[in-house]
């Protein structure tokens, strides 16, 4: 059964992938080469949401509370430890337990879809304006000051793990960061395909039904949620790295928007979907703010609204759609 | 003589001013078929979600095997052996016939017997062209047939069906009370019904609910006669 769950889309996505990450150091310089690592990033942490929205049917309204507190939780254990390896672990970690103690209240406190969404935007919300108001020598943790609304600079980068002086150059780290961006994808793609992630598309479904069979909706949903959690907190460790620099904006209710606007666009209930979603507006920001023509939240709150109302199901399962048209039914799972 | 299967003592249940079910004390021996009949509002199908832990019961307790289970989770309930085909079919309408079945019988049973489970119930249903097609296109008597397979799959021991045989055509109707026979080799079953007919083809003992508590529980033939029964579903002054 597992087998069959890796259809020619995903293994066609992996390849691409795989050609993309060894080929493009070849022949893009090295600013291309950083701007494409800041959207692999990205598209990890879109990811995250595509998995916990897109299959586990939770509105996560405020992804990037993880995102952020991977990015601090990076930055804070990396100026201290004065290496990164265990402050990726940390990144991860951290979010991922955060998660489950808020999934804990959300989903066995039994809350409808509409206060999970209130919810978890109110928490990314206070996580922002908490950070923000960090500025000063009081607020340190270790050797790291906070530094509120200025951010924290100057962050130690990646490093070959135990070995603290070796920093990874650019190239590494697009290649560190495209492996991961592989291995979450596949990843993620075993999960759903494993009896753990075929429960958790069920529960999407039908709660109900899934409880009359014996499954426990509470923890399944918990579940996802936590792994979701941690999946943002790893692309917030990579983001962080990206500009040796973390400021409260990773909270921001622009960043969470983003990530939500990836999703709708690329489609839900794919994974192919929150990538392509998240390249596509990544690209235009990068080419709306280099070119000053409009405003770019102006545009990008144009796109998400031409999106809800005319391709509400997003670009890769719309194009499913219409392949399913003009070339026979295809079943849903073809999708990757 | 061996413990009830299912035993409800003083089962209640009220939502504000209206008492959905009264005091119902029911007993289901082993591999018994029990037809739960009423009209409208009777209570049949509040009784079904407290006996499933969809609803936690006001009063009384539920017993399952002598143990007590009121109030319990509804998936815990379900993992002790208790299945249900809802009134109106609880399906995952995104999903193919075949993965609602195998979500069933996965639960309790390793992958390799998990597909034989599948493939075994398809053939049973009649549904095995059908395996591979979203449930959401499906007709209403069809869904009733696949929540059905997909409660037969997960092999419980007691097998609760509200109203299985709604939104089916007559031969439909035939071949679902044969089912219902066949199920009842092995297991206990309780089943709500209104069509009568439908009725007339399974059942041996039979309980009739009116405004939540039992009317009268006997046998299929003396409930036909039963004065009482008639002027519940006929009226008072109707029966004559």
């Amino acid at each position: 059964m597992s087998r069959r769950h890796f259809t020619p889309g995903i293994v066609l996505t992996a390849a691409a992938m795989v050609a993309i990450g060894l080929g493009v150091p070849q022949v893009v310089d090295q600013f291309g080469l950083l701007q494409l690592t800041v959207f692999a990033s990205m598209c990890i942490l879109a990811l995250s949401l595509g998995i916990i929205w897109g299959y586990g049917g939770i509105l996560c309204f405020g992804q990037s509370a993880f995102f952020g507190l991977g990015a601090y939780a990076y930055a804070v254990a990396a100026v201290n430890l004065g290496e990164s390896t265990v402050a990726v672990v940390l990144a991860i970690a951290v979010p991922a337990v955060f998660a489950a103690l808020l999934g804990y209240f959300m989903f066995y406190g039994r809350l409808s879809d509409v206060y999970l969404g209130v919810i978890t935007l109110s928490v990314t919300l206070i996580f922002f304006n908490l950070v923000n108001s960090t500025a000063g020598d009081a607020y340190r943790i270790g050797k790291a000051r906070l530094n509120g609304f200025n951010g924290m600079p100057s962050l130690p980068t990646f490093n070959v793990p135990g070995d603290p002086g070796r920093l990874l150059d650019p190239t590494e780290t697009f290649y560190l960061v495209m492996a991961l961006l592989l291995v979450i994808y596949v990843g993620l793609h075993a999960l759903l395909a494993s009896h753990f992630g075929r429960v958790v598309v069920a529960v999407r479904e039908n709660e109900t039904r899934c409880e009359l069979l014996g499954y426990d909706v509470r923890l399944h949903k918990l579940l996802i949620f936590t792994i979701g959690g941690g999946i943002a907190g790893l692309a917030g460790s990579l983001f962080a790295n990206w500009g040796a620099f973390v400021s409260p904006n990773v909270f921001s209710l622009g960043m969470t928007a983003q990530i939500i606007i990836w999703v709708i666009v690329g489609g839900l209930g794919t994974l192919v979907g929150p990538i392509i979603g998240c390249l596509i507006m990544q690209y235009l920001a990068t080419e709306l703010g280099t070119q000053q023509l409009a405003n770019t939240n102006l545009i990008f709150g144009i796109i998400f609204l031409a999106f809800v109302l005319l391709v509400p199901r997003g670009i890769v399962p719309s194009l499913g759609a219409v392949r399913a048209r003009v070339f026979g039914a295809a079943r849903p799972r073809d999708l990757a | 003589m061996t413990a009830p299967v299912l035993e409800t003592v003083g089962l209640s249940m009220r939502f504000g001013g209206v008492e959905a079910v009264r005091g119902v004390n029911l007993s289901l021996a082993e591999r018994e078929l029990r037809c739960l009949i009423g009209p409208n509002g009777a209570g049949k199908s509040t009784l079904f979600k407290l006996l499933t832990g969809q609803l936690r019961p006001t009063a009384g307790r539920i017993l399952f095997h002598g143990q007590d289970i009121t109030g319990h989770h509804t998936h815990a309930i379900a993992r002790r052996g208790i299945g249900i085909k809802t009134q109106v079919p609880n399906l995952f309408d995104g999903l193919t016939v075949r993965e609602h079945l195998w979500l069933s019988a996965r639960r309790t049973n390793p992958a390799a017997r998990t597909r034989a489970i599948v493939v075994e119930v398809l053939e049973r249903i009649g549904l095995t062209g059908l395996a591979d097609g979203p449930v959401g296109q499906l007709s209403h008597g069809l869904r009733q047939w696949v929540e059905l397979g997909t409660v037969l799959a997960g092999n419980p021991e007691l097998i609760l069906l509200d109203e299985p045989a709604a939104g089916m055509t007559h031969d439909e109707v035939a071949r679902t009370a044969e089912l219902v026979r066949e199920i009842n080799r092995t297991h206990a079953l309780i089943v709500v019904e209104h069509d009568m007919q439908f009725v007339r083809m399974i059942a041996r003992t039979v309980t009739v609910m009116h405004q939540g508590a039992v009317l009268v529980e006997d046998t299929m033939d003396r409930i036909l006669e039963n004065r009482a029964v008639r002027d519940v579903y006929l009226g008072k002054h109707g029966g004559a």
